[in-house]
């Protein structure tokens, strides 16, 4: 059944047309005869590549969790052990995941919470001129350079920066010098302490956390909450029964950027913050100076855990659609 | 003119033709045992409603389906494996398909591009295609710049420039309305006949159907239910399904038919055929008025006999019964026609 | 529908989407004002003074110069690797349904749900498992890896827009599948690769997570810019640094933008 012996038994002019010969077009008739050829030959490049190149690595790390570190060698024992996970649950490492997720999990939640208004606004009243300049606006600081956004505010909050100074200048330097002298939360100064850091991974994140809500808000039709204004209930109702659980796929999906960059990032609180490490900072001390790669590797699954169960969640709502 | 009896085979020479054709999606039969012969140098029409394989008939035939049984020639050569690119039939696509980076004058021309033909000939080839749609002048326009007919008649031209044995139109006038719908009815079937091509066109429009096509095929379920010609299918159709589709009808049940002609099995009569009068006549159907609504050349009389529900085509100038009034129907008994599809 | 075009919304909803938006935009600009202050040695506001002086002193700076090379050849490599990736994954995932199809996006998309410190660490350990020593090819590694599902995702969007009609259109018109995708496929889906690419440049030029792990003594424009940020040497050539990178990397962006709006997000612009 091939094209030539069909070809080849038309008389006159072909109706079945001989059409491009050569190898191209042989090539092209067998992929034609054999798509799932076709897609086998697409998807093998960038199969191999995310295949060996990433999850690849990913399992190598993994592995590397399962060996310990001798400690009077300082060397890596390449034998299969839990120890090393075991050394996450000291007092002192607890200690520094505790400090992440909660850093997190409040940067997630205020994200959203400053992050609703400029989404809902652009989904719903921006139009437009305006609608374009929103988006501009949200995605300029999403691309620009993170170092750059970490630096600026290296020079806002920096003691004689222009935080200060407005402080001084609205004479509420009080107000700051209360704050910082809370537990916790306060510190030497502003660019000292967990309020800082909370406030540059709130700044850097956020606007992956406005574009998925904007997306999702984008899909709520207007008709159904003007429907539901007209059914007589009070905006705040309106908001929690209808506009709230309708982004939630997109407040989700946002979510799961802000909460998995603060979970994995070590150079901001390491310009920004306390001497007291995160995650990230402590998967970077253990790899480089320290040489416990193993546990370095252990920690690294922390994160991978929580936002594998994170991640799984997130799909059970449906927040990938939202993307 | 085509012999009014379809079922004597013809000896000319078939452009298409179905033996058995099945095309499944899984447990789905969108087409299922099809027998076909679509003949050279004719207007054909495959009716029936969405979902009834006229669709996937057409794709079998441009290539872009295989069928999963049976055996499909075109022009007496296989077609089974051979890609579309590789069939001499072109298609004029429901959503028009042109595309929208390249400007009407390289839409039309784009199938002697891929066949590699010098610019300044295919150009040629592009405006007499244009001006054989009557659209000359729009060159340089984007299809986003166009209006629905517009972009009509370039996909029209862009399927004739290869100059196909066979073109087949998907819904081609769908997307238009009802002035512009009518006016290209008129064209295409001036087109065809001036070019001499076979076309095969799909419609779920029965009155497009009937008034462009040669004969007519009407699907439903994935079967061919009936073949034959406008007039065959519409004063004769072989069953309920067909006398309903095609067209309205009154559909008479047997014991009525025995009641009124002597004869069993269904039949059904055209609301135009029936004439109601006051007097009543032997043999007659006396019937009470349900309403009446006027249609502008015709008035539509609905009335009730004992609970079967009929329908009268009334021309403009013919005196209205009132509605309540009672009357009988009449009509010529070569008019009813008992359908041997039905049992 | 919106019955009244020109209701913009309540004020309170109003002033604080337009805080939000003064917040992301206000640090970035600061930038722009430190790159001319005359102060040395602190971060003093208000600036003492304005000056055009660090502009020159940084132009004449080879270290600036060669983490500015580096930067841009990881990122044009990577952005061709992840083009031809990302553009073969979406036009599979988009052209048909196959078993695993989910798995795929996910697999493409879990490098930047991960934290960049995983993909990091794991490549860092990978390189040293395998004996691999750093080069730019280390660092390229890894920039692609997390580039492939930006170009990836515009091209799915652009390929989901697309009608299927177009490339049956093309085959009745007598083109094979390459021509197809030469004449059809490509032209359509062009301005969204285009997109994808120079995000995904813009990404790779800024990326310091992953690179401090995969860059071994190697300094991109990033890395450079993390050292002085950790240990402050010249903080003028920094604030200078700073403003130009914001420049280079708003530019690709607002290319990217206008390539890929499409009629609804600036529905009536031309009002």
């Amino acid at each position: 059944m091939s094209a030539a012996s069909v070809t080849a038994a038309g008389a006159g002019a072909p109706i079945i047309m001989d059409g491009r010969r050569g190898p191209l077009g042989r090539l092209s008739d067998l992929f034609w005869r054999n798509p799932r050829l076709l897609l086998f030959l697409m998807l093998t490049p960038p199969m191999l590549w995310l295949g060996i190149v990433y999850v690849g690595s990913l399992f190598a790390l993994l592995l590397q969790s399962f060996f310990s570190i001798d400690e009077f060698s300082g060397l890596i024992r390449y034998e299969f052990t839990l120890k090393t996970y075991g050394e996450l649950f000291q007092p002192a490492n607890l200690d520094v995941i505790v400090r992440t997720v909660t850093m997190a999990v409040a940067v997630t939640l205020s994200s959203a919470v400053i992050a609703f208004p400029i989404a809902y606004y652009a989904a719903r009243y921006a139009q437009g001129k305006w609608k374009a300049l929103f988006y501009l606006g949200v995605m300029l600081p999403l691309w620009s350079s993170y170092l750059v956004k970490v630096y600026a505010w290296k020079l806002i909050l920096a003691k004689e920066g222009i935080l200060n100074w407005l402080f001084a200048k609205l004479h509420l330097t009080w107000l700051l010098d209360a704050w910082l002298s809370l537990p916790i939360v306060g510190g030497n100064s502003l660019s000292f302490s967990y309020t800082g850091t909370f406030i540059v991974f709130v700044y850097v994140w956020m606007p992956f956390m406005i574009l998925p809500l904007q997306a999702a808000l984008e899909r709520v039709p207007a008709t159904l909450i003007e429907a539901s204004n007209d059914l007589g209930a009070p905006p705040g109702q309106t908001f929690r029964r209808v506009i709230f659980p309708l982004a939630l796929p997109g407040l989700i999906a946002g979510s799961i950027f802000t909460f998995s960059l603060t979970l994995g990032d070590y150079i901001i609180p390491q310009i920004i913050g306390t001497s007291r490490l995160f995650i990230g900072q402590a998967v970077y001390a253990h790899q480089g100076t320290a040489g416990n790669i193993p546990l370095a590797a252990a920690f690294t699954v922390v994160p991978v855990v929580v936002m594998g169960f994170y991640l799984w969640m997130a799909k059970r709502m449906g927040a990938f659609n939202a993307l | 003119m085509l012999a009014p009896n379809s079922n004597s085979k013809v000896t000319m020479t078939s452009a298409v033709s179905f033996q058995g054709v099945s095309r499944h999606y899984g447990s789905v039969r969108a087409v299922d045992e099809v027998d076909l012969e679509i003949r050279e140098g004719e207007f054909f029409a495959m009716l029936g409603p969405s979902g009834s394989g006229k669709t996937t008939s057409l794709r079998l035939i441009a290539g872009f389906e295989q069928p999963t049984k049976g055996h499909i020639e075109i022009f007496g050569q296989t077609a089974e494996g051979i890609p579309p690119y590789r069939r001499n039939v072109n298609t004029v696509f429901q959503d028009y398909a042109l595309f929208p980076h390249l400007n009407v004058i390289d839409n039309v021309a784009y199938g002697l591009m891929v066949k590699g033909v010098a610019r300044a000939e295919r150009a040629r080839a592009a405006v007499e295609a244009l001006a054989l749609v009557q659209l000359p002048g729009y060159s340089d326009r984007r299809p986003g710049q166009l209006s629905g007919g517009q972009r009509q008649r370039v996909a029209l031209a862009r399927a004739l420039i290869n100059k196909p044995k066979v073109l087949l139109l998907d819904e081609p006038l769908g997307a238009l309305d009802l002035k512009l719908r009518e006016q290209m009815q008129e064209e295409l079937k001036a087109l065809q006949q001036s070019l001499g091509i076979t076309f095969v066109f799909v419609t779920h429009d029965q009155g497009e159907a009937l008034s462009m096509a040669d004969r007519v095929a009407v699907f439903n379920a994935g079967r061919i239910v009936q073949i034959g010609s406008p007039l065959d299918i519409y004063s004769r159709p072989a069953s309920r399904f067909v006398a309903d589709f095609v067209g309205s009808s009154n559909i008479l049940p047997p014991d009525i038919v025995r009641r009124l002609a002597g004869q069993d099995g269904w039949a059904s009569l055209r609301p135009e055929m029936v004439r109601l009068t006051g007097t009543a006549s032997d043999g007659a159907l006396q019937a009470r008025v349900v309403s009446t609504s006027y249609l502008g050349s015709t008035t539509r009389v609905t009335v009730d006999a004992d609970g079967l529900r009929l329908h009268a085509s009334l021309a403009a100038g013919t005196p209205l019964p009132a509605v309540g009034e009672t009357v009988f129907i009449n009509f010529d008994r070569q008019n009813l026609h008992i359908m041997e599809g039905e049992q | 529908m919106r019955f009244d075009r020109h209701y913009s919304g309540p004020f309170g909803l109003k002033l604080a989407a337009a805080c939000g938006l003064l917040f992301l935009h206000l640090p970035i600009l600061l930038i722009f004002v430190y790159a001319f202050t005359t102060e040395e040695k602190s971060y003093q506001w208000p600036p003492p003074g304005f000056t055009i002086n660090w502009l020159m002193v940084t132009w004449n700076r080879p270290d600036v110069w060669q983490a500015l090379g580096l930067s841009v050849r990881v990122a044009a490599i990577s952005t061709v690797i992840a083009l031809m990736l990302g553009t073969l994954c979406a036009a599979a995932v988009s052209r048909s349904r196959f078993f695993g199809r989910e798995a795929i996006s996910l697999l493409v998309i879990l490098p930047i749900a991960l934290p960049g410190i995983i993909t990091g660490i794991s490549l860092r350990s990978a390189f040293s498992i395998a004996e691999i020593p750093f080069s730019t090819w280390t660092i390229v590694l890894g920039h692609a890896t997390f580039c492939v599902v930006i170009v990836y995702n515009n091209a799915v969007a652009r390929f989901r827009r697309t009608s299927g009609s177009l490339i049956e259109a093309s085959m009745d018109l007598g083109a094979d599948g390459f021509q197809t995708f030469r004449y059809v496929i490509l032209p359509n889906i062009s301005t969204a690769l285009l997109a994808g690419g120079m995000l995904a440049f813009a990404l790779s030029f800024d990326e310091v997570i992953v690179t401090t792990f995969t860059a071994g003594q190697q300094q991109t424009l990033p890395i450079w810019m993390l050292e002085e940020l950790v240990r402050p040497r010249q903080r003028p050539v920094t604030n200078v640094v700073a403003m130009v990178v914001v420049i280079v990397t708003f530019l690709p962006i607002l290319a990217a933008f206008y390539l890929t709006r499409d009629g609804d997000q600036i529905a009536g612009a031309g009002k």
